[in-house]
């Protein structure tokens, strides 16, 4: 792979330029939105809005890779383009072999057909044996091609999960990824925006995941329709990447086009040295641009929320959607006889699924297998704080505990600490980098009935597996509740 | 994407909120690379049995069911998973409207990209229109695309659709035809912003 090359956006959006004194403040995601505008929106015709980076994945892409073969049209920036394999991918290698076991021959056929595709089209692909291979939400900010300022598309919703960088990044359908295959263009009309402000210094066990799932829990999974939310305010800032990215990750969640968080020292740092990030001359120049997105002082968001970190304490899902969560020292709440009856069957109908009864202490609930993965907690921090809480512990007979690095690097750097030594003596399986049991496509998967204490992001009916169920929480708190057997919290281990 | 202007159909009601696309589709369907077929697993786990019979009690089911090209669900509709594969399933069962009182923002788009119209009602019109279909839900209903209206129970009720997205359903546009007309405009762009912070080559 070449090395990169850079240079300064044509419109400085340096605040202090004078030309631009009159201008008024603008935010992140505005700055972002009119650097890439081919052609504005007028009253009657969506923008032309143009991409960056754009990302791919097995799942997504064969009919989109069709409809240009069908146009005999090609890919228009290949070399802005980049797949990887991970949604339906094996996380075990075949017995004997050093070689991944596909789970079936459908999905050997979609790996297959990727494969083709890119090598057809000149689109660089990270495929089974390449060892930067990952979940690809992973694998963009681990490459240093997810940078500030950009626009990053997926067909896939965390896309936002990139957002932590200060990038406008979000999720497509596969007619889009057409699209931004043939043209590198989205017609997009312009999002509103939401600032969502945590302010105060989190506690001990509480962790980004904690922080995202009480907003999404405040917000429900409705609640950032139509918007698009920037993180702010002291907690996000003490975030590290990792637990930003967490943060964006399930903004999806809350309903939102994307989440994202202006770039600061942090952002910088963790960029510098990666393999697409600029170096030397060309990194000071990048640098300067950078530091330009950030939303302007005075800056108007469409709607705002303020979250105080101080009170938060970690969180656990109990029913079938990420806004059915709540402190995981509370009870699971009772349908309420004087809400909206609509309301109460739906809880009704979530406990049902969930096997769960009102009133009783999510603390303590038994499970049978805990998952720790998926483009939401499966980064190097995941896995340590995860490997903390297992080191001189086991895993509770009952429980089958899975852990799966979100990148083949990710897993070399875990082995490199000895955290895959840590797993499997506690008793927990250690697999290769994949989407896994986040959505049960490559044979990771729950049997009806079981619950399962799960890092990822969404606790769908049967989204781990017919039948399961999910309780989402932090790596904390599933390496506790693995211990335990049982929902724990995680402060309770000291 | 063949045009649309008018639509007339009784409706298929499954009221519930916050219905995601995991429900639409399960993953495990997710595996063709084709976008046709996927019908037959629409809401697959709600209309299955874990042997493969129909369950009896989803509407889905039902033999009065059968040719109806109009579904009214609940609120944020299509959450979660940007799978498109939710609207070609919708689609191939025969479904071309979706009334809610409010859609989820990436399968609105892919909705339209498939000519599947997502009908958004006020919650007062939805509710009346939920209740109404209990009653009796052998009703026809009527879209008119171009006036964005919906006819119902001697009603009318107009819904948000942005003038593109009308005339794309109305003339059967093909957005990405429309796209590459805008190529000069594309190239112009990135010759005024010639180096990419990143190539992924
Ligand atoms: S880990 Fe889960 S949520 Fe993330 S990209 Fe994979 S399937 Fe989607």
């Amino acid at each position: 792979m070449s090395s990169l090359s850079t240079t300064p956006a044509e419109t400085p959006n340096v605040d202090s330029d004078a030309s631009l004194a009159d201008r008024p403040p603008r935010t992140l995601v505005d700055k972002i939105w009119d650097a890439h505008l081919v052609r504005d929106e007028t009253a009657d015709t969506p923008a032309i809005l143009y991409v960056d980076l754009h990302l791919v994945h097995e799942v997504t892409s064969a009919q989109a890779f069709h409809e240009l073969r069908q146009r005999r049209i090609g890919v228009r920036r290949p070399d802005r383009t980049i797949a990887t394999m991970d949604h339906s991918t094996p996380t075990l290698l075949a017995p004997g072999k050093r070689r991944l076991q596909v789970a079936d021959s459908q999905a050997a056929a979609q790996l297959d057909t990727l494969e083709r595709h890119c090598a057809d089209f000149g689109v660089p692909l990270l495929n089974l044996e390449h060892p930067g291979r990952g979940i690809v939400h992973v694998i963009g900010p681990e490459l240093g091609l997810t940078q500030p300022g950009m626009t990053i598309v997926c067909g896939d919703s965390h896309t936002s999960t990139h957002g932590a960088f200060g990038a406008l990044a979000f999720g497509i359908g596969t007619s889009e990824v057409a699209d931004v295959l043939a043209t590198q263009c989205l017609l997009q009309s312009r999002p509103r925006t939401m600032e969502v402000r945590v302010d105060g210094a989190l506690g001990a066990g509480v962790t980004a995941k904690d922080v995202v799932l009480a907003m999404i829990a405040q917000i429900g999974v409705a609640g950032g329709q139509g918007h698009v939310i920037e993180y702010t305010g002291s907690a996000i800032r003490a975030l590290d990447m990792e637990g930003r990215m967490t943060v964006c990750n399930m903004s999806i969640e809350a309903g939102a086009r994307a989440g994202l968080v202006a770039p600061d020292e942090t952002t910088y740092s963790w960029l510098m040295g990666r393999r697409h990030a600029p170096t030397g001359e060309a990194w000071s120049v990048a640098l300067a641009d950078w530091q330009s997105y950030r939303s302007d002082p005075g800056a108007c968001y469409d709607r705002s929320l303020v979250i105080d970190a101080s009170t938060l304490v970690p969180m656990v899902s109990y029913g079938t959607n990420p806004g059915m969560t709540i402190p995981i020292s509370a009870t699971v709440p009772a349908p309420d006889p004087s809400s909206d009856p609509k309301d109460r069957a739906h809880l009704e109908q979530a406990l049902r699924y969930m096997g769960l009864t009102a009133g009783q202490r999510i603390a303590g609930q038994r499970v049978d297998v805990v998952f720790i993965g998926s483009c939401t907690n499966s980064r190097l921090g995941d896995l340590r704080a995860a490997a903390g809480v297992l080191a001189g512990r086991r895993v509770a007979p009952h429980v089958r505990l899975l852990v799966v690095p979100g990148s083949q690097d990710v897993k070399r750097q875990a082995e490199a600490e000895g955290l895959d030594a840590i797993v499997r003596a506690a008793g927990g399986e250690w697999r290769e980098s994949g989407c896994s049991m986040c959505i049960a496509m490559n044979g990771d998967q729950l049997q009806p009935g079981q619950f399962a204490v799960s890092t990822s992001n969404r606790n769908f009916e049967g989204r781990q597996g017919k039948g399961g169920r999910t309780f989402l929480a932090s790596p904390l708190t599933a390496a506790a509740s693995a211990v335990a057997g049982a929902i724990a919290d995680p402060r309770s281990l000291a | 994407m063949p045009p649309i202007t008018h639509l007339t159909s009784p409706a298929i009601l499954l009221a519930l909120d916050d219905i995601d696309t995991d429900q639409i589709i399960p993953a495990r369907f997710l595996k063709t690379t084709e976008r046709q077929g996927l019908g037959r697993h629409l809401f697959a786990d709600w209309r299955y049995a874990a042997d493969g019979t129909s369950l009896p009690g989803f509407i889905l089911n039902a033999p009065s069911s059968a040719g109806r090209r109009i579904l009214v669900a609940g609120r944020n509709f299509g959450c979660g998973s940007s799978r498109e594969h939710a609207p070609w399933a919708l689609a191939d069962c025969g479904f071309q409207a979706v009334i809610a009182p409010s859609f989820a923002d990436i399968f609105r788009n892919n909705a339209l990209k498939n000519g599947l119209v997502p009908v958004q009602l006020s919650p007062g019109s939805h509710d009346a229109l939920v209740r109404q279909l209990t009653e009796r839900p052998d009703e026809e209903l009527h879209l008119n695309i171009a006036k964005s209206r919906l006819d119902a129970f001697g009603a009318s009720h107009s819904f948000p659709l942005a003038p593109f997205a009308r005339h794309c359903l109305l003339e059967g546009i093909d957005q990405l035809g429309y796209l590459l007309g805008a190529q000069h405009e594309i190239a112009r762009y990135e010759a005024g912003h010639p180096a990419a912070f990143c190539t992924t080559s």
